[in-house]
């Protein structure tokens, strides 16, 4: 691919006013737009939907929280405040298609926004980029960065047990022709990050032990060059795991976008 | 003699008949103290469901040694259930096995199939009393596991083991009572059984009266063990061999992350938003236990009567296994929250409220509710809502749908959220984000990719 590529960032208002419609809307969420570490996901999975000439747009600050921290909480007013101001923007723009790299946007926007009127089909860039790998388009070079390495990927639950996403993270790894190894309870047995359900915006209550730290030492004891994540929560808590250990020059967080932008 | 014995034999019968019916009666309506909830949809997916996950303990599997060691009792349970059958109708008729010359050769098998099998439940039941007392596997201690549920789980082993001696006993007494010809017992056709051979040698010695004796002792043991155990098991956590059938069809069938809807906010949210009262949403009626012009109860649930019926089926069928417990992320790193005691609290909080009626009094009028009396906000505050409990359990529970029941009550009913929550919230409100970002700030990541950087 050229260096010298142009990348852009065209927002729906921009299509609309030439009058376009995009293949698929990105849906950046809360982590992607404000979060220094998840912006680089999102930067990277930008560079590849522009290197693959893919026609996609993102709402840019039209966009607001899929609202699911606050229904998992239990604030249910809020979460669909949230949802329904955002089921009248895409509506608005005739959106069909969504691709996010946030699990827990995926959830929301595939599951729990059909019943309040929101009606899409929803990727999460673990399948999207597995169906460019299937269908030819990404073709990683050979002897890429991270051919040979040792990589454990951890599943996010909204991604794993809440939508039976196990696949396609895996075959998107194993694209990399790097050597994926398991931790101990993965797929469909794997252990939670910690953040989910709301936890990510408080502290744990009283226990021994706190979750990343548990899922962190399960992920080293595998030895990985890389531990692989495919959500803005399980980056922060393994990142922060990794630090804990003082692991962080030699094992790296990396998400899936990441990996793939930097192979392409 | 024989015709008292039949009278009592029936007293017997009709009086554990009506005693159980009255039990599954109340076990019934206490199920319906929860809210409607309509589950018809996809019937094909739900029989297969229950053929697999139930009938086929699939997911019992998981871990395959445990998984093939209930299936022993499993199967044994239901096929020694034929011979009940028999020992009924001899009960009620005053004959002696009375398959035996209608079946043939095939009965010998029968029974020697029968007897294999009370082997294998006597040898499992042994093992899981070792693994639960002296070795003491640690999904099953913990602090839910005291006292009553402590005692429950070992009578129930200690039980089936004494049941299926019986059977055994009573095979090797009548086997020599036969082939001394006694009358009564000197069934012709009848071959040798392989277990119950070995432990005839104990009765050989024995005067024909005292054999008798024996006889009838364990053939009543037996039998009246068997019907006092099915009064038992609906008191107790082993209502699960009934439970886990129809709970495995009645399971939710929608992808595990999707939230049970609530109309009734939707509602007021348009309302409040000036937009039409209608969602062109899909009619998934099957996921809101109110439809949206009902009048609301309360948001959330704070006691068991704002759950769904499907809710409190599962904590009928829950087993109290803990296979959920132990691949809880926060039990694991040792908070409150233990998913198994979601539901046995669900349960308790159940008979509790199905006494009061029993008892004529009038029910949820004793000051006591599910949150706070029986599970505290800080087992339901440590939730990840990451789905291990839903995903694990053997028999398709879901203790997440209850905590997040529970949650909305606190929340919604009672603004009690922490204030980090609440923070949070706030932020959601006028940021549109969790985190304190200007919302017009929310697309500047792409301006250092816009510029080439």
């Amino acid at each position: 691919m050229s260096e010298t590529i142009n990348f852009q960032v065209p927002t729906m208002a921009e299509l609309m006013a030439r009058g376009e419609e995009p293949e698929v809307l990105f849906w950046v969420g809360c982590a992607g737009s404000f979060d220094d570490r998840y912006k680089k996901v999102t930067i990277a999975f930008t560079k590849i939907l522009n290197k693959l000439g893919i026609r996609f747009a993102v709402l840019g600050t039209e966009e607001s929280c899929t609202g699911d921290p606050a229904r998992r909480a239990g604030n249910e007013f809020l979460f669909q405040m949230l949802a329904i101001q955002n089921i009248e923007v895409l509506n608005g723009y005739n959106i069909k298609k969504i691709v996010t790299a946030c699990p827990h946007c995926f959830n929301t926007l595939k599951n729990d926004y059909p019943a309040l009127g929101g009606n899409y089909e929803v990727l999460h860039h673990s399948q999207f980029l597995q169906q460019l790998i299937n269908e030819g388009k990404i073709k990683l070079q050979g002897g890429g960065e991270f051919k040979g390495k040792r990589i454990t990927y951890h599943d996010s639950c909204y991604l794993g047990r809440a939508n039976d996403v196990y696949e396609a993270p895996r075959e998107v790894l194993q694209a990399l022709d790097a050597e994926l190894v398991e931790m101990k309870r993965s797929r469909r047995h794997g252990l939670c990050c910690g953040a989910g359900g709301g936890q990510m915006f408080k502290e744990a209550e009283p226990g021994n032990k706190e979750v990343n730290i548990e899922r962190i030492e399960e992920a080293l004891n595998t030895n990985p060059n890389v531990v692989a994540v495919a959500c803005p929560f399980c980056m922060t808590m393994l990142a922060d795991g990794i630090k804990n250990k003082e692991k962080e020059t030699e094992v790296k967080v990396y998400d899936l976008a990441e990996l793939i932008d930097r192979s392409l | 003699m024989f015709m008292i014995e039949q009278i009592i034999f029936i007293i017997c019968l009709a009086s554990v008949g009506y005693i159980a019916y009255k039990r599954i009666r109340r076990i019934i309506q206490n199920i319906r103290l929860g809210k409607d909830e309509v589950i018809k949809d996809n019937p094909s997916q739900r029989w297969q469901n229950t053929l697999l996950i139930a009938f086929g303990q699939k997911k019992m599997f998981d871990r395959p040694l445990v998984g093939l060691m209930h299936f022993v009792i499993y199967v044994g349970f239901l096929i020694i259930n034929i011979e009940v059958l028999e020992i009924i109708i001899d009960g009620i008729a005053g004959t002696h096995r009375l398959f035996a010359p209608i079946l043939g050769g095939f009965y010998t098998f029968l029974i020697n199939f029968f007897e294999f099998l009370a082997v294998g439940v006597i040898v499992v039941c042994a093992i899981f009393l070792i693994r639960r007392n002296i070795l003491r596997v640690k999904r099953l201690h913990a602090r839910e596991l005291t006292k009553w549920p402590l005692t429950d789980a070992n009578l129930i082993l200690t039980f089936e083991i004494l049941l299926m001696l019986a059977f055994l006993t009573w095979n090797a007494s009548d086997t020599v009572l036969r082939e001394r010809g006694v009358e009564h017992y000197n069934i012709a056709g009848i071959g040798s059984f392989w277990f119950s051979g070995i432990l005839s040698s104990l009765f050989e010695g024995w005067d024909t009266t005292a054999l008798v004796v024996y006889e009838r002792f364990a053939w009543w043991f037996h039998i009246l063990g068997i019907l006092g155990f099915g009064i038992y098991v609906t008191y107790s956590k082993h209502l699960h061999i009934a439970m886990a059938f129809p709970n495995t069809y009645f399971a939710r069938l929608l992808p595990k992350g999707e939230m049970r809807n609530m109309p009734v906010v939707t509602k007021e949210v348009r309302l409040m938003l000036g937009l039409p009262e209608t969602t062109n949403g899909n009619s998934d009626t099957s996921v809101s236990t109110e439809s949206a012009d009902a009048t609301p109860g309360r948001f959330g649930a704070k006691d068991i009567n704002d759950l769904s019926w499907k809710n409190l089926m599962d904590a009928y069928s829950c087993t109290e296994c803990g296979r959920c417990t132990s691949e809880c992320p926060a039990n694991i790193t040792g908070k409150l929250l233990s998913p198994r005691k979601i539901m046995m609290d669900t349960r308790d909080r159940m008979e509790e409220v199905g006494q009061q009626i029993e008892s004529g009094k009038e029910a949820f009028t004793d000051g006591k509710s599910l949150l706070d009396n029986y599970i505290t906000r800080e087992e339901l505050l440590a939730c990840t809502t990451c789905n291990a409990c839903v995903e694990v359990c053997p028999v398709s529970i879901s203790p997440l749908d209850i905590i997040l029941e529970l949650r909305r009550y606190m929340i919604m009913e009672e603004s009690s959220a922490p204030g980090s929550w609440n923070a949070m919230f706030s932020n959601e409100e006028n940021n549109m984000a969790p985190w304190k970002f200007s919302p017009s700030d929310r697309f500047n990541w792409a301006d250092q990719l816009k510029s080439g950087q």
